[in-house]
């Protein structure tokens, strides 16, 4: 009779992979523009050059797999790495530095891994980590802050220019350390002496950064409110993060580690706690499995920026967690219905 | 104050797909009617199939059974309307395979004519176990989707007292709305079906019915009918799938079913309105369940709405009513669209558990897009009412580790589609859950039979071996008998006839001890080897044995003959006083060794003869002599017997066998006068030992007339023919021989011998035989035959001597 | 001597490897001897994961004899009624390389059915059967009582009037059952061959 024979369900929901990714792109714009507002267009010009070559490689990556292309570049995950990355790396970084980023991310640690769903880590942390690694001359070149400086703030023009490396010796005289550098670096300087010597902090963390942050907050409560994840890893993370620098202040002494504000609103923070720890691929898969791996993020990342050898340290946390995930799910299975214990040990 | 707000409890997950209830409700049910023909699958619950009690030609009355259960947990088929069976067939029935299975196919005639049939006025007159019984007959199972036979659920066991009873009003799936237009416009029955549950199931705490709050209208309804009865109608949260039995007691009691169990663990009894209605009607009509709410929606059709349908209507008569347009319609589904399956034919029948025919346009539920790769988003994880983690089971299926899908509780899923519904890669996850579960019934039964295979393999190859072992050791012990023969003889040459027949003497005895059947098959064996090497030493032996040597050891086989006669016959005495079992043996081997010792007297005589006549034979060399004999008796017939010898021989074996049977029969005599155990084995004895001398006195008789056939002159040549008469008389004649020998009685001595003891015989067969005629014995018979053998016996005996 | 290892570190170095060597190397031969598990014999194991349907495809006469074969070191891949499920369960329990069926293509469930009206009861099917499955005596027709039958197609050679025949197990209303989807990739492979062809 020619009637479909197809398992139930019949219905399905409005959700799809690339309406997903969509919504996370759209997500991330909030805090991109604040970046923009007070970094000039450097962001802008990484995001772009980021995704045009995450999508050449990706392309590639799946004619070398003989599977077909327009179908997987539809589900947009390419573009989300490459946001990601071009969020993560310094304004303004050089085109090379960026494709090596998005190539490492999009060959090594996605589609050698068996491409989207995949892969064991985070693409586009496992790409900044190997950048950082690398090219650390480059990788720490941030711009100083709008209003930090005399001159201008890039534009999109100079931008590029800087991207694609034509005087791009110019670019040291609008660079300045980042303000959890500065932290790191200072002991001598009480808190409050220290804030108000360095031009680059702002109301509660970095000039332009508690900005950024708060716009990636936006973002991603906007995807909480969506349901495109849960709150449990975001939140944990920011509280076990708030919770260490609470216990840590210590008032603000020359060896204190910063204030909760000034962790929750600099550096990478809210883009890490919205849009990588919540990337489901890599992460751990229950509820309390993801309150535990947002948690170990947290804390991960208040002691390496304190204790550690790098300013910021979201990359390194969610990498190594990103190991312990596999672990954090045998022991997170949530309990069934019916059943007195969790899954595994019965 | 009547209607506190009653707590109710949330499940975990769960989905909010697009309603679609509202096409379907815009007209009341309506009746589909009666369509030419029905068909009635005998499958149409949980359990055994029904079994047909009805055949094809037989015209059936509305609501007559046609087919009864078969088991406890099975429900029997009515017929819906009445008609005409005209077959009992394969036809396709609704299961999501698209494949066919038994039913009864009924002509309707339109009169749609009752059975008799009534109600009870008072079902709580009625005792618990009758009120099942009447559910159970009334072929009512489960109507909400599962189809379990609801006379199995309500009987509870005592030990496990029902607190609550729930009705299941949800009907939370899309789409279906049988249940929401029952409650608007049957809400009297439900209830009244409701108390009789009650009745029967008497929870001690409270009746409830849950339907969820997109149904105002159901809800005022029941509660509107349930007034005054303390059933309380409790609304809920809309949300998919709160009509699951175990998440229906989750929200309303707060309590979880426990996994492997029924809600009758933990105190409670669910069953679906549309159920209670059935019941109700059964109990207080007495109609069986012949008919349902069905809801016909789906854009493809273009009046959707309710029928109360006949079970075994085709769904393609629903469809016609309904305005379906089947280009329209990519695919049919049978229930609703998270958890129905697809039809692939229309003319499947309607049955006890279709709440639903879906026909759906392909903007409405559009055909599965390709599945994406799970990005483990965790959607599916959040909308699982049983908290599973449905994406690491997909990947565990995918990668058939059947261990970690069970550890995941693979089979606590209960199908919902809710995973499957919100993946945003469209993966078809329950369509994995399926048939991983398949799969590891599957590998658990092959483990099962591959477990039971190799109990079998094993029990067969020890079997085998065993087998093996034993002919090995049989093997063995005769090797290691000729071994020792050999030894004995080789070690003592002189005496190893003594010793040899000494040592067959005590290996008989031996066997005999622990042989199954001792005696006889000890002294047979015994007699066997005996002469075996009596034989032997004639082959072998003979040339450099001198005839009084032969003579002796012929005497001391005679001698150890006698005493095993003897020994045989003090053993049949014990065994008769003790009534062994053993008896008939004992007799046989009596008889048998009787047949020896006259045997080997025969022989000895020969011998004896053979001595005197040697030398003038053949003086020259008799050793010689005796090697050509000895080749000549291993030959079977001796060649060179000469007509005289062989006339001799074969009045020897008569003379012998008749003398044996009238041992023989005495025996059976005295065993009868006695009434021994034993008759019928010395019958035996008797019967064998006249048949023989039959066969002796046969081949007499044709030598005899040979004899007279030929020339005197053929005397001397030759005695081929002898052999040559008849193949069969001449090995029968050869095994004789070999046997009885040859004796050298004269003729006249043996006959007049013969003669005598055959008038003696006679005479004492007659005495039996009117001791048997005066006592009705019906053994007479037999007396009067032998009676007559013995006189043409004694008449031809007397024939020769004269 | 003390002085001698501690002023030139290259000595030092060299003995405290040596010497943890031989600690290490004797607690390990300690343990090794002190902790010795009798576990499942490894024939054991792999028998466990043979399908036992005796039907000596293998070239050994039983499932018992290959599975001490493959303990014994013999390929994995000769079990044709296992077919790959077994070849990765046996590759996984003794760490080897999944081979690929040392055959034409996996067996299919089957069992053995006889014509009984061409049976001439001769027994040599009851003598080739591994698990006792057939049932009948000398000038008796025969049957296969199939629930106990593995399909190991042994009864079809010996049968003088080649009357036994392997049917394979078909599917019933009660054993049917969904299949899985066919992967993601494959699907969308296919469809694309399909669409550029």
């Amino acid at each position: 009779m020619g009637f479909l024979k197809v398992s139930s369900p019949h219905a399905h929901g409005p959700m799809s992979t690339a309406s997903v990714m969509r919504l996370v792109l759209l997500a991330t714009l909030p805090g991109m523009l604040a970046l923009t507002w007070f970094f000039g267009f450097g962001t802008i010009v990484n995001v772009l050059w980021a995704s045009i070559t995450a999508l050449a490689f990706e392309a590639l990556a799946l004619r070398w797999r003989k599977r077909p292309i327009g179908f997987y570049l539809n589900d947009y995950s390419a573009l989300v790495t490459a946001f990601l990355l071009g969020i993560a790396l310094p304004p303004a970084a050089p085109f090379w530095l960026i494709m090596i980023g998005t190539g490492f991310a999009i060959l090594i640690c996605k589609q050698l891994y068996g491409g989207m769903g995949y892969n064991p880590f985070n693409p586009a942390m496992a790409a900044y980590v190997m950048l950082l690694i690398s090219f650390p001359v480059q990788m720490t070149q941030w711009l100083a802050p709008k209003g930090s400086f005399a001159g201008d703030l890039l534009g999109p023009i100079e931008a590029l220019r800087y991207c694609f490396g034509f005087g791009r010796e110019a670019i040291d005289a609008i660079t300045m350390a980042t303000p959890l550098d500065v932290l790191k670096q200072n002991n001598s300087l009480l808190v409050s002496d220290l804030w108000s010597q360095s031009p680059q902090f702002g109301q509660v963390a970095g000039k332009g950064w508690e900005w950024a942050n708060a716009g990636f907050l936006l973002g991603g409560a906007y995807l909480i409110y969506r349901r495109i994840f849960t709150w449990h890893a975001p939140l944990s993370m920011l509280a076990v993060l708030t919770l260490m620098s609470l216990f840590f202040y210590d008032g603000g002494s020359s060896a204190s580690g910063g204030s909760p504000f000034f962790h929750l609103f600099s550096g990478a923070t809210m883009l890490g706690a919205f849009f990588i720890v919540t990337d489901p691929v890599t992460s751990a898969v229950s509820n309390r499995g993801r309150l535990i791996y947002g948690a170990l993020i947290g804390l991960l990342i208040y002691i390496i920026r304190v204790w550690g050898n790098y300013p910021d340290a979201l990359a390194f946390s969610v990498l190594l967690m990103n190991f312990a995930a596999p672990f954090i799910d045998h022991f997170t299975q949530p309990r069934t219905y019916g059943h007195k214990t969790k899954g595994a040990d019965k | 104050m009547s209607q506190l707000i009653r707590k109710v409890w949330d499940i975990h997950g769960g989905i909010h797909p697009a309603e679609n209830k509202q096409q379907s409700l815009q007209s009341p049910i309506q009746a589909a009617g009666i369509p030419p023909q029905l068909i009635l699958p005998l499958a149409q619950h949980i359990g055994a199939p029904a079994s047909p009690i009805i055949s094809v030609g037989d015209r059936v009355l509305k609501g007559q059974m046609i087919a009864e259960a078969k088991g406890f947990v099975s429900a029997p088929v009515h017929a819906p309307t009445s008609g005409t069976v005209v077959a009992i067939e394969s036809r396709l029935i609704p299961h999501p395979s698209g494949m066919s299975g038994a039913c009864i196919v009924i002509d309707t005639d339109g009169q749609d004519e009752w059975i008799s049939h009534s109600g009870v006025d008072d079902f709580r007159s009625l005792s618990k176990m009758d009120l099942i019984d009447r559910v159970r007959q009334a072929g009512i199972a489960g109507m909400g989707g599962a189809g379990f036979p609801s006379a199995v659920k309500l009987s509870t066991r005592d030990d496990k007292p029902i607190e609550t009873l729930i009705l299941n009003g949800t009907e939370c799936e899309p789409y279906i709305t049988a249940d929401d237009i029952l409650m608007r416009e049957r809400a009297a029955e439900i209830i009244a079906g409701a108390e009789i549950l009650r009745h029967l199931i008497k929870p001690s705490k409270e009746t409830l019915i849950g339907v969820e709050d997109n149904k105002p209208e159901g809800i005022a309804a029941l509660q509107k009918a349930a007034q005054g009865t303390g059933i309380e109608i409790v609304p809920f949260p809309t949300k998919y799938p709160s009509g699951g039995e175990k998440q229906l007691i989750q929200i309303l009691t707060g309590k979880e079913v426990p996994a492997g169990g029924l809600p009758a663990d933990i105190g409670i009894v669910c069953q679906n309105i549309g159920t209670a209605t059935a019941i109700y009607r059964a109990i207080c009509f007495g109609e069986p369940l012949i008919s349902r709410i069905t809801t016909i929606t789906g854009e493809a059709c273009s009046q959707p709405r309710n029928y109360e349908v006949l079970l075994g209507t085709p769904v393609q008569f629903l469809l016609d009513q309904s305005g379906f347009k089947k280009d329209d319609c990519i695919r049919l589904v049978m229930g609703g669209p998270m958890m129905g399956y697809t039809l692939q034919d229309t003319a499947v029948p309607i049955v006890k558990t279709s709440n639903c025919v879906l026909a759906p346009s392909a903007a409405e539920l559009p055909p599965p897009p390709p599945a994406q790769a799970c990005i483990r988003c965790g959607m599916c994880a959040e909308a699982c009412p049983v908290s599973l983690l449905p994406q690491q089971m997909y990947w565990f299926s995918r990668a058939q580790e059947h261990e970690k899908l069970e550890d995941h509780q693979l089979f606590d899923c209960i199908e919902c589609g809710a995973c499957s519904y919100v993946c945003p890669s469209n993966i078809p996850l329950v369509q994995y859950y399926r048939a991983s579960k398949a799969e590891i019934r599957q590998a658990q039964q092959d483990k099962i039979k591959a477990e039971r295979s190799k109990e079998r393999f094993e029990a067969r190859t020890a079997r085998l071996e065993q087998e093996e072992a034993e002919k090995e050791a049989k093997r063995a012990a005769r090797l290691k008998a000729a071994k020792d023969k050999a030894a004995a003889a080789a070690s003592n040459p002189d005496s190893s006839k003594t010793d040899l027949i000494q040592a067959a003497i005590e290996r008989s005895k031996a066997k005999k001890a622990d042989a199954a059947d001792p005696a006889q098959d000890a002294i047979a064996r015994a007699q066997a080897k005996a002469q075996d090497r009596v034989q032997d030493k004639g082959d072998g032996k003979v040339a450099a044995e001198d005839p009084a040597a032969k003579t002796e050891r012929l005497q001391l086989l005679l001698a150890s003959a006698e005493r095993r006669l003897v020994s045989a016959r003090e053993k049949l005495a014990l065994a008769k006083e003790q009534a062994s079992e053993n008896v008939e043996a004992f007799a046989t081997a009596v008889i048998k060794t009787e047949d020896k010792v006259a045997a080997l007297q025969i022989e000895i005589a020969n011998h004896q003869a053979s001595l005197a006549s040697a030398p003038a034979h053949d003086a020259a060399d008799p050793a010689q002599a005796a090697i050509a004999r000895a080749m000549a008796k291993r030959a079977g017939v001796s060649a060179d017997e000469s007509d005289e010898d062989k006339t001799q021989r074969l009045q020897n074996l008569v003379a012998t066998t008749e003398k044996r049977l009238a041992a023989a029969q005495q025996k059976l005599s005295t065993a009868q006068e006695q009434n021994d155990a034993n008759v019928a084995a010395f019958a035996t004895g008797v019967e064998k030992t006249q048949s023989k001398l039959e066969t002796a006195k046969q081949d007499l008789a044709a030598h005899l007339a040979r004899l007279a056939a030929e020339t005197p002159a053929s005397a001397e040549t030759t005695p081929a023919p002898s052999s040559s008469d008849d193949p069969v008389q001449a090995a029968i004649e050869r095994a004789k021989a070999a046997r009885a020998a040859q004796a050298d009685m004269s003729d006249e001595d043996k006959l007049k011998q013969t003669i005598a003891s055959l008038e003696n015989r006679i005479a004492r067969t007659q005495e039996k035989l009117s001791a048997a005629q005066e006592s009705g014995d019906d053994k007479a018979e037999i007396l009067a035959d032998s009676i007559a053998k013995l006189q043409d016996k004694l008449a031809s005996a007397k024939q020769q001597l004269g | 001597m003390i002085e001698l290892i501690a002023q030139n570190p290259f000595i030092a170095s060299l003995l405290a490897l040596v010497s943890l060597g031989v600690v290490f190397g004797a607690l390990l031969g300690f343990a090794a001897v002190k902790f010795k598990t009798e576990g499942d014999p490894i024939a054991d194991q792999v028998e466990a994961l043979l399908p036992q349907t005796q039907c000596g495809q293998c070239g050994y006469p039983g499932c018992r004899p290959y599975a001490q074969a493959i303990a014994d070191g013999d390929d994995i891949n000769k079990c044709p009624p296992g077919g790959e499920a077994t070849i990765a369960a046996l590759a996984d329990l003794l760490g080897v390389e999944a081979k690929p069926l040392d055959a034409a293509e996996e067996s299919v469930p089957s069992v053995a059915y006889i014509r009984e009206e061409e049976c001439i009861g001769c027994t040599k099917c009851i003598q080739a059967c591994p698990v006792d499955a057939i049932l009948g005596s000398a000038k008796h027709m025969h049957t296969v009582i199939a629930s106990e039958c593995t399909g190991c197609d042994l009864c079809v050679e010996p049968c003088p009037v080649d009357c036994i025949e392997m049917r394979p197990i078909e599917t019933s209303l009660q054993t049917w059952h969904w299949d899985k989807p066919k992967p993601p990739e494959d699907l969308i492979a296919s469809d694309r061959s399909g669409a550029s062809a």
